[in-house]
């Protein structure tokens, strides 16, 4: 029997983990210009974004394999690499959209372009039954979807088979960026609710293994634990095409492996790469390095305010004037992260988020602080961080307590496995100092105030409580940004931040890729996934 | 003959009960895990409410007592549960991945056993001399040298270096597609289809990770031949046949490793439970889709149906394994009765 024959006779008999658009792959397409190999640390768990339990690399097989309303445009970096830009929301399945005068009610009229893979033309009921599912099936989607104001079906309203209406409780400057992060793609949902039970109404079942999208990419084969292959949509017309026709993302655990497997050619996309690394392969020429700060995230010492003596603000300045912020930018980032230290002033001059805070390391003026705040002698505290995040945390902690040994405080380590971490540091909050990470993926500074200042938020670890903060915070997270208000509002905020530090921050992180040289246009996105749609290979 | 089928049946249903033990521990434990599964897949941004509602979904609101009785309920059924972790169902991930791990092992096992037994023998019959520091220094390096260290440093110089080896990449390199599933064992079921082919690259793959594997597993079978074999060697029966005569090869074989082999075969046994479960490492290193890998994941993200299922399996290997030993051991040996 010939190879390929049989190939075809395989994937009848794998059956289910096998997808129908694709029975084998044709073993003279690898290596060559239209097929990108990628390796990974995590696979995926599920080709539905809305399930319960799906994990973060699922993400990009949603970002390729769907479209949403709009989504964020490409800019280019000063130094060559590409990235998304907040600041740039483009059209996708909506090819145009109004606001109403009171700002209360976003109109879309859909593009007559969009066409889902079976043929059938993207319209408003689709979008309402996505969104409807979106909000209606609980977990992370529904979190995400409310932070643009989205909470209740009621809202999605089909104008006609061609327009589409969302209607929001009061104008809010979040809900169109939203409706460009994974979340709000669009189901076929002609196809999904014919797979609907009544057990089932929003047909997760299906949909968990069987896609049903326009997006410019489909999923072509998924062995899970193994691999899964996206096999470019012909028909996409909502964008340039994309430059790869297959693209066959494989499950590498071990980072080393994945190294290895980059440095002889064998891959041509490592996605994330650890900091270590990315120095190295910039270093030794041969490979590129495409990266850049991830916008809104920090890395972040966070002191709990529910536990004495953090509770006394000299304590967390001194604190915040004792931590090593150069080492740690080195030794723990590899010179991969923005500082975030050293500014001269006080009050900020800029409504830039993140921006450096005024502390640097000083251990006269930390000693000072501590004798004034009646700690002269120092005490003792655990400082815990994530097991799962050890590549950064493990160095930086052990930074941290040598320099804080320098000015009396004992500091014991305490690592927490992955899988407890937010349970303990996030539910719970009930760690004393901790290392802490949050991105915001709407790239608003109100928006990380938000999750990370305001009391009782998932993201606040320290238990900090300011009413003026809670005040500002609420006051402009839907605000406009040309609103007059707005800058001083977020300036005043920070300043705040500034003033109390309940999260030191360390550095900024990048996000890294390293590629084959003949990889081409890749770039860094919000959610920290692959977009395959831009990249072509030369 | 049918004095031994009973024998084993008696054998099997004296299994039962450890293996109901197997399910109320695992189940037990499990729930003892300091992680809150709710949290851990509500996702980032879960806030309350949500973590609620993936808590109802998964039955975790209910209590201990409840959650037991539905969970042995479903087992009579065939079901294990969902792994959340991998979003596939228990059963199907075990199915696809024990034959990934299982290749690996026996292929490793079996080398090691080719290698380490006339090793064992050499060293045993010419104590003292090079062959027997050889032996030593194997013996050394496979207990002392980390599995993962051994792989990466294979890899390094077999793939990065040499490029001899094929990329580590799992159990077939991108080109191919796994062969049609009978048995699971890629390098019997390309065989079965007739894909030359790929029986070729499967096997490929297997060369390091097994290696890898046989020589962590070399050391106790080494050390266990040469130990029976000196033992045996020395003793009275031994000495007899040698004063009748008999040629070197009949004394050694026949006399003396016969009964070496009665311990040797036990520790075999050990090496196997035990390479199955703990070859994670090398799993790892060579991106092998096994069950070890999906164990620890699972144990990390406090994913309790694919634990229990993971644990349940490796009992029920345990106990097969067990009793597989058990039956060679009569059949080698007459002194011993299943019902010692």
């Amino acid at each position: 029997m010939r190879r390929r024959d049989f190939l075809k006779t395989a994937g009848a008999v794998t059956g289910a983990s096998v997808l129908p658009f694709l029975k084998f792959l044709p073993a003279e397409a690898a290596g060559r210009s239209d097929t990108l190999v990628v390796v990974a640390g995590q696979g995926i768990n599920s080709l539905d974004l809305h399930r319960k339990g799906t994990n973060r690399p699922s993400y990009q097989v949603t970002v390729n394999i769907y479209d949403r309303l709009v989504r964020f445009g490409v800019t280019e970096l000063k130094d060559g690499s590409l990235s998304y830009d907040s600041t740039k929301i483009e059209p996708e399945v909506a090819e145009s959209w109004t606001t109403s005068k009171d700002g209360k009610s976003l109109t879309f009229k859909i593009s007559p372009k969009a066409k889902f893979w079976d043929g059938s033309p993207v319209t408003a009921h689709d979008v309402k039954w996505s969104f409807d599912r979106a909000v209606s099936l609980g977990g992370f989607p529904a979190v995400q979807m409310k932070a643009g104001s989205m909470t209740k079906p009621e809202q999605f309203v089909v104008v006609d088979d061609m327009t589409f209406r969302i209607d929001l409780p009061k104008p809010s400057k979040l809900t169109l960026p939203d409706l460009a992060v994974p979340i709000p793609f669009i189901i076929n949902s002609k196809v999904a609710k014919a797979k609907a039970t009544e057990k089932d109404p929003w047909a997760t079942e299906y949909l968990h293994k069987n896609p049903a999208g326009s997006g410019a990419y489909k999923i072509a084969r998924w062995d899970p634990g193994q691999q899964f292959v996206y096999e470019r949509n012909e028909d996409w017309a909502l964008g340039t095409k994309p430059g790869v026709k297959r693209v066959i993302v494989r499950e590498v655990p071990s980072a080393s492996t994945r190294r290895a497997l980059t440095e002889r050619g064998d891959a041509d996309l490592y996605m994330n790469v650890p900091a270590k690394d990315a120095k190295e392969f910039k270093e030794g020429g041969k490979i590129k390095v495409s990266g850049a700060p991830i916008d809104n995230c920090l890395h972040v010492l966070g002191l709990n305010l529910k536990h004495k003596p953090f509770d006394n603000k000299k304590v967390r300045q001194a604190i915040a004037f004792a931590l090593p912020y150069k080492e740690i930018v080195e030794a723990a980032a590899y010179g991969r992260g923005k500082p975030m230290y050293g500014a001269k002033e006080m009050t900020p001059s800029t409504i830039k988020w993140p921006q450096p805070f005024p502390y640097d390391t000083d251990f006269d003026k930390a000693k000072a602080l501590l004798t004034e705040a009646g700690f002269g002698k120092g005490f003792e505290t655990t400082l815990s961080y994530n097991l799962g995040l050890a590549d950064w945390q493990e160095p930086t902690a052990l930074l941290i307590q040598e320099a804080l040994g320098k000015i009396g405080i004992k500091v014991t380590l305490d690592k927490i496995p992955g899988a407890n971490w937010r349970t303990a540091a996030l539910v719970k909050k009930s760690l004393p100092m901790h290392l802490e990470n949050f991105g915001g993926w709407l790239n608003y500074p109100d928006y990380y105030f938000f999750w990370a200042y305001k009391y009782g938020h998932l993201f606040n670890s320290s238990n900090y409580k300011n009413p003026e903060v809670e005040k500002l915070v609420d006051e402009t997270l839907h605000m406009s940004v040309e609103d007059p208000l707005y800058a001083a509002n977020v300036m005043k905020m920070i300043s705040i931040a500034f003033e109390d530090v309940p999260r030191i921050p360390l550095y900024q992180p990048y996000l890294d890729s390293a590629m084959q040289k003949s990889v081409e246009g890749y770039a860094s996105w919000f959610h920290r996934q692959l977009d395959c749609r831009t990249i072509s290979k030369a | 003959m049918r004095t031994k089928l009973h024998q084993v049946g008696r054998r099997l249903l004296q299994a039962l009960p450890s293996v109901f033990g197997v399910v109320v521990i695992s189940f037990a434990l499990t729930r003892a895990l300091p992680g809150d599964p709710a949290i851990y897949f509500a996702g980032a941004m879960a806030d309350k409410e949500s973590i609620e509602q993936v808590r109802i979904a998964l039955g975790l609101d209910r209590s201990w007592l409840e959650q037991f009785f539905i969970y042995v309920g479903n087992l009579f059924k065939g079901d294990m549960g969902l792994s959340l972790s991998t979003g596939q169902p228990v059963l199907q991930e075990l199915l696809t991945r024990l034959p990934a791990s299982l290749e690996l092992t026996f292929i490793g096992l079996g080398l090691a056993v080719l290698l380490a037994v006339p090793l064992g023998i050499l060293a045993a019959t010419h104590p003292g001399s090079w062959i027997d520091h050889v032996c030593r220094v194997l013996v050394t390096a496979g207990v002392s040298l980390p599995t993962f260290f051994t792989g990466l440093f294979l890899i390094y110089i077999f793939y990065y270096l040499l490029g001899w080896a094929p990329s580590p990449l799992g159990r077939l390199d991108i080109l191919y597609l796994s062969p049609p599933t009978v048995t699971g064992f890629y390098t019997i079921d390309s065989l079965l289809a007739r894909d030359g082919e790929t029986f070729i690259s499967s096997l490929k793959q297997l060369i390091l990770p097994a290696f890898t594997l046989g020589l962590f597993a070399l050391a106790p079978i080494a050390r266990m031949t040469r130990g029976g074999m000196l033992g045996a060697l020395s003793s009275d029966y031994v000495r007899t046949a040698r004063a009748n005569g008999l040629a070197r090869a009949t004394v050694l074989l026949t006399y003396a490793f016969r009964n070496a082999a009665l311990p040797l075969l036990t520790t075999l046994g050990m090496v196997f439970s035990f390479l199955l479960g703990a070859n994670v490492l090398v799993e790892k290193v060579f991106s092998w889709p096994g069950i070890g890998s999906f164990a620890i994941e699972a144990l990390v993200a406090s994913d309790y149906a694919a634990v229990q299922g993971f644990v349940l399996t490796m009992a029920l290997l345990f106990v097969v394994v067990n009793l597989t030993i058990d039956v060679i051991l009569t059949l080698t040996d007459p002194r011993v009765g299943l019902d010692d």
